[in-house]
């Protein structure tokens, strides 16, 4: 077995919204610099999922641990300080800022310089400032966004706005990225693209990923651990030839 | 494409400011500004320190908040208190007077921010709205500020020179929080609150704050105008001078500071310059507000405005 250490482990998750059993009994665990899949169909309770993960939504019930401590209960910027940074489904960048300040800003969660220090100008925000600057243009460069950094975010191509966002997230100084269909509206080129430099994120950045994709054969590819969700429970799980070969998703798959 | 560092910034600043400082003062000294013009001025400098402040919680927070004028009653009010119950030099009762109304209007900017942090959008509008009547109808029953008669024989302190310098610390200080982390905060607010969250910026904290650096500012002003009225009466606090107040922030742009000098100012001396129609005035906020409402709630009439904008699209 894996003996790496453990960053993220979730036990008998589940949430109902009203009566709707919307993700159920979902155990995983995610090691040190993993990069994982969860995949399944739409409406199958990935994205509620990751609300879950960050706070969005309180678990109804299940422990979430990261690095061993229970976050459940914590607001999602607490989490985030904590380490874990995500993505949306539906793009949410700061549209009417630049794209450096969609850096900053989660970058800035980090600075310590106070209130009075930040409006005075006091020598410590020019240090702070300079450093965080520097930082957000060598994360932009990650996605070869440098020279678009003081456009305004809305700006952007559809694809540079993805990435924008995953770079945002990695400001957050993450220990765990969870990535909502960061391929979504991109051509089999632009995927592909994509899906090489997020391992090379996840090797340069040493974090893990837990990436959210409907493209079985994508995640297949590059993932070396696979939870597979269906209606909110989950079908299978482990490397991507034991779920090639599971029975379940076979016939969940090629039974559709 | 060299960058201007943050020190050269600054400099320039101050730079800019100190000229502007001495440009007016020196018209006013040579009688090329008379009094009446100088009382102009001033009431500029206040209106540029309301719509400024307002720009920082509707502008760049994102709220629409109508109750401005609440915060400057309370400012003025307690500063006027203050200055005519002790007996100290000018050059201390008055700056002291001034942080007093700031520091009052703080604290119930404070108590407004809390239940902003539940509500959004037109709840939070109404808030706003019955926080500005509650502080006027609470004057009206003041006995020891005269109630609906008016409190009056206020020292007479602000000076020209205080208020140009109180404005221009609340552009400069709005300015660099803008710019700093906790403004970059504010505005992410603004722009999406769930990615503000995820991204580890602690949202109520920073509504609150927008709110606490607003209302000291309206405060401030406030306590600017009651020692240059030496007269308050609730009734000027009223609906019309929060609203007269957003819609300065509005027209000068959200979110956009220099527009609200710009705009704070054609908006003070245009009633002046216009006397005879000031009646009028009241119309043309109607009709600002309509528009804003349309743009704002009815995707569709941006459409229609933008007809009237030079086609350009191709830059993006
Ligand atoms: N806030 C919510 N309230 C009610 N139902 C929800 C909510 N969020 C998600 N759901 C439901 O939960 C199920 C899973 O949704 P989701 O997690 O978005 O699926 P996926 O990301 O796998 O496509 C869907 O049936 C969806 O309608
Ligand atoms: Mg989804």
């Amino acid at each position: 077995m894996d003996t790496s250490k453990v960053v993220l482990e979730v036990n008998d998750l589940g949430i109902n919204f009203g009566g709707l059993r919307a993700v159920d009994s979902l155990d995983m665990v995610i090691h040190e610099n993993e990069l994982y899949g969860l995949i399944g169909p739409n409406g199958a309770g990935k994205t509620t999922v990751f609300n879950m993960l960050t706070g969005v939504y309180p678990p109804t019930d299940g422990t979430i641990k990261l690095e061993g401590q229970v976050i459940n209960g914590k607001t999602p910027h607490e989490i985030a300080k904590l380490g874990i940074a995500r993505t949306f489904q539906n793009i949410r960048l700061f549209k009417n800022m630049t794209v450096k300040e969609n850096v900053l800003l989660s970058l800035g969660a980090h600075a310590d310089y106070n209130f009075f220090t930040g409006i005075f100008k006091l020598p410590k925000f020019h240090a702070q400032e300079l450093a965080m600057e520097d930082e957000a243009m060598r994360l932009l460069d990650v996605f070869e966004l440098r020279d678009d950094s003081e456009k305004l975010a809305k700006n952007l191509p559809y694809g540079k706005q993805r990435e924008l966002e995953i770079v945002r997230a990695l400001g957050v100084h993450p220990k765990l990225l969870l990535l909502d269909e960061p391929a979504a509206g991109m051509n089999p080129q632009e995927t592909e693209n994509l899906m090489r430099t997020i391992d090379v994120v996840r090797k340069q950045f040493g974090i893990s990923i837990l990436l959210i994709e409907h493209d079985m054969k994508l995640v297949m590819g590059i993932c070396e651990k696979i939870t597979v969700l269906n209606y909110g429970a989950m079908l299978a799980c482990g490397t991507p030839e034991e779920i090639q070969n599971n029975p379940h998703v076979i016939s969940a798959y090629l039974g559709e | 494409m060299k960058k201007v560092t943050f020190k050269q910034q600054l400099l320039m600043e101050l730079g800019v400011t100190l000229a502007l400082y001495l440009f007016f003062q020196s018209l006013m000294s040579l009688g090329i500004i008379n009094s009446y013009w100088r009382g102009i001025v001033i009431t500029i400098c206040i209106n540029v320190v309301l719509t400024v402040s307002l720009n920082i919680t509707s502008g760049f927070l994102g709220e629409l908040a109508l109750g401005h004028a609440g915060f400057m009653a309370a400012g003025a009010y307690i500063s006027a208190v203050f200055s005519k119950s002790i007996a100290l030099i000018p050059s201390v009762e008055f700056p002291l007077a001034l942080l007093i109304g700031g520091l009052f209007a703080m604290f119930l900017g404070y108590l407004v921010s809390i239940p902003t942090l539940r509500l959004r959008g037109d709840y939070l509008a109404i808030i706003t709205l019955a926080f500005g009547e509650i502080v006027r109808n609470v004057l009206l029953n003041i006995k020891l500020t005269g109630g609906a008669g008016g409190y009056s024989s206020i020292p007479k302190y602000t000076t020209f020179t205080w208020t140009f310098f109180i404005a221009a610390a609340c552009v400069l200080l709005s300015k660099s929080l803008i710019n700093s982390r906790q403004g970059r905060a504010i505005i992410s607010i603004r722009e999406d609150e769930i990615a503000a969250e995820a991204s580890g910026i602690n949202t109520n904290y920073y509504k609150k704050l927008a709110f606490i650096f607003s209302s000291f500012f309206a405060g401030v002003a406030g306590a600017l105008y009651a020692h240059y009225m030496g007269f308050l009466q609730p009734a000027y606090f009223n609906l019309d001078k929060s609203i007269e107040i957003l819609v300065m922030c509005v027209l000068g742009g959200m979110g956009n500071i220099m527009g609200s000098i710009i705009s704070a100012s054609i908006l003070t001396i245009l009633p002046e310059a216009l006397r005879q129609i000031a009646d009028y005035r009241m119309l043309v906020y109607a009709i600002v507000l309509i528009v804003m409402m349309l743009v704002k709630y009815a995707p569709q009439f941006e459409g229609l405005l933008n007809i009237f904008k030079p086609k350009k699209e191709e830059e993006a």
